[in-house]
């Protein structure tokens, strides 16, 4: 029991505590200030006003939203399957929530001298965090295949094997944009990966790789969109055909996470690309104990942007979908790869 | 017992249970979802033995790639339960010689597993050698393209061999 006790007073398991808290709860506020900006930012482009009964602004309006959704009722098929009905949401929350533990977001630091020994702002530091990434995101289609599955509705069926074919598709170009990153920064890791883009050319230039390798960058972006199933690539959802695809037959809180795991993997995926590919903490004007500030407003930009393509693009045909992924996506990253690996080997880039 | 061990015998558990529950049940997308915690358990295996590497593309291939294509064929042919009549020796859908065959087999790989096992002394020590080349990727990849060059090619072959029997069979016929 003493030691137990030891462990639990230390200070570096009080530091991983709190990151740990700090994370859980920073991605469930995120998703509902997502709601909010993604209704304000709607409304914006389309000449509205939004939500602006609830709280100055509407900005009590994500509370709102979920004390409705808790107090619905919970609604379940005659004929679904009783414990993948259940199972699927909480797969889905759980892939999102586990998929941004390997992401760094700040410098190492000692907490204001709490720590001997400076740890770095992370809630599990891997040294293959990029693999750790991509293979729990791609557990995040279980959740939807098993929803769509379980519902025994058709509709919701249709949903979850677009959702299937659509993540197999991008999943391809998503992880050769990240193997590209990988070789020019030699490392798995990705607090390794954004060391790798301190400083500046000409004194102004960010040495990020972002501008290093573009076409890495576009085909990460494009491929992280369609990963997360939103516009224009929010097939399983496609509600001229499919209803509401995956979730037509969710309610409630079940359908209060399906929610929740979009916006987190929203998230999630804007992260991963702050530090892949926009230096992730580093910045000027702000020293390096605050760089998560730099990795915020990195992280706000990238958000922005995908509410940005959501309500410019209309959605894509599904067969168009199938062919830009497979046609013009992978062959490009591929290529890409081919000659960041001849520019590594001869330029030592 | 250290908390190593404990945690091999949790992950060892799940990786058993798991694959008794393939077979061991009558719904085939239950089977399915069993192979993948069997390989969750395979996977935590594999970080105990100091191969986060590995770990991690066990579950990116067999988890993440390879079962959601089961499940998918599984799903779209929509495969009903096994129901009574599977194990009714006298229903006339029963053909009894490959039951045979599949039970003498079995019977077969069972012996030879067991008789290779009895003849393995040591496994511990040469893994404990080797543990370097594991958890380094960049070592990991020298060894594969070096010492393992040749068992590496003849696999990928394979492999191509078998995506182009694929495109071969669900190839459209032009007449």
């Amino acid at each position: 029991m003493a030691g137990l006790l030891d462990w639990l007073t230390a200070p570096q398991t009080i530091f991983f505590l709190t990151v740990t808290m700090v994370v859980f709860v920073a991605l469930q506020l995120s998703a509902a200030v997502m709601v909010y900006a993604e209704r304000k930012v709607a409304a914006f482009m389309q000449q509205r006003y939004g939500p602006y009964l609830v709280g100055p602004k509407g900005l009590l309006q994500p509370i709102a939203d979920i004390v409705k959704l808790i107090f619905k009722e919970e609604l379940k098929p005659k004929a679904a399957d009783t414990l993948l009905f259940a199972a699927a949401p909480v797969i889905s929350a759980i892939a999102a929530f586990t998929a941004f533990a390997p992401v760094p977001f700040g410098a190492s630091t000692t907490f204001f001298g709490f720590l001997d020994e400076p740890m770095p702002l992370v809630v599990a530091d891997i040294n293959v965090a990029v693999l750790v990434i991509f293979a729990v995101t791609s557990m995040g289609v279980y959740g939807i295949v098993l929803a769509g599955w379980s519902s025994n509705s058709k509709y919701s069926l249709l949903g979850g094997l677009r959702s299937s074919a659509q993540m197999i598709s991008y999943e391809l170009a998503y992880g050769m944009s990240l193997a590209t990153i990988v070789m020019l920064a030699g490392s798995l890791s990705l607090r390794e990966i954004v060391d790798a883009q301190q400083g500046y050319w000409l004194g102004f230039i960010p040495k990020w790789y972002a501008f290093i390798n573009p076409i890495s960058f576009l085909v990460f972006a494009t491929a992280g969109i369609a990963e997360t199933n939103r516009a224009p690539f929010d097939f399983p959802e496609a509600e001229q055909e499919l209803v509401a695809g995956y979730h037509t037959e969710y309610s409630s809180m079940r359908f209060a996470l399906f929610f929740l795991a979009e916006y987190i993997n929203m998230v999630t995926v804007a992260a991963v690309s702050t530090n892949l590919f926009l230096g992730g903490w580093h910045g000027p004007f702000i020293p390096e104990a605050y760089g998560w500030i730099w990795f915020l407003i990195k992280l706000a930009v990238l958000c922005f942007g995908y509410l940005w393509l959501r309500w410019t693009l209309p959605r894509f045909r599904y067969d168009q979908l199938m062919s830009f992924g497979w046609k013009l996506m992978l062959p490009l990253a591929t290529i890409n790869l081919l000659v960041s690996a001849a520019g590594v080997l001869y330029f030592g880039l | 017992m250290g908390f190593d061990q404990l945690l091999f015998y949790v992950f060892a558990a799940v990786a058993v249970l798991g694959s008794l529950l393939v077979i061991g049940q009558t719904s085939p997308i239950y089977s399915v979802l069993a192979l993948i915690v069997a390989f969750f358990g395979l996977s935590g295996l594999y970080v105990l033995l100091e191969a986060p590497f590995v770990a991690v593309v066990q579950i990116i291939i067999y988890a993440g790639a390879i079962m959601v294509l089961f499940l998918f064929t599984v799903m779209l042919l929509n495969v009903p339960r096994e129901g009574a009549s599977d194990w009714d020796r006298g229903h006339p859908h029963v053909r009894v010689w490959p039951v045979r065959i599949g039970t003498v087999l079995g019977v077969v790989m069972a012996v030879q597993l067991i008789w290779a096992l009895s003849r393995t002394v040591g496994l511990g020590a040469g893994v404990a050698d080797q543990r370097p080349a594991a958890s380094e990727v960049s070592e990991l990849g020298r060894v594969l393209f070096t010492d393992y060059m040749f068992a590496f090619e003849v696999t990928s072959i394979l492999i191509i061999v078998a995506m182009v029997g694929a495109v071969v069979l669900a190839r459209k016929r032009e007449n």
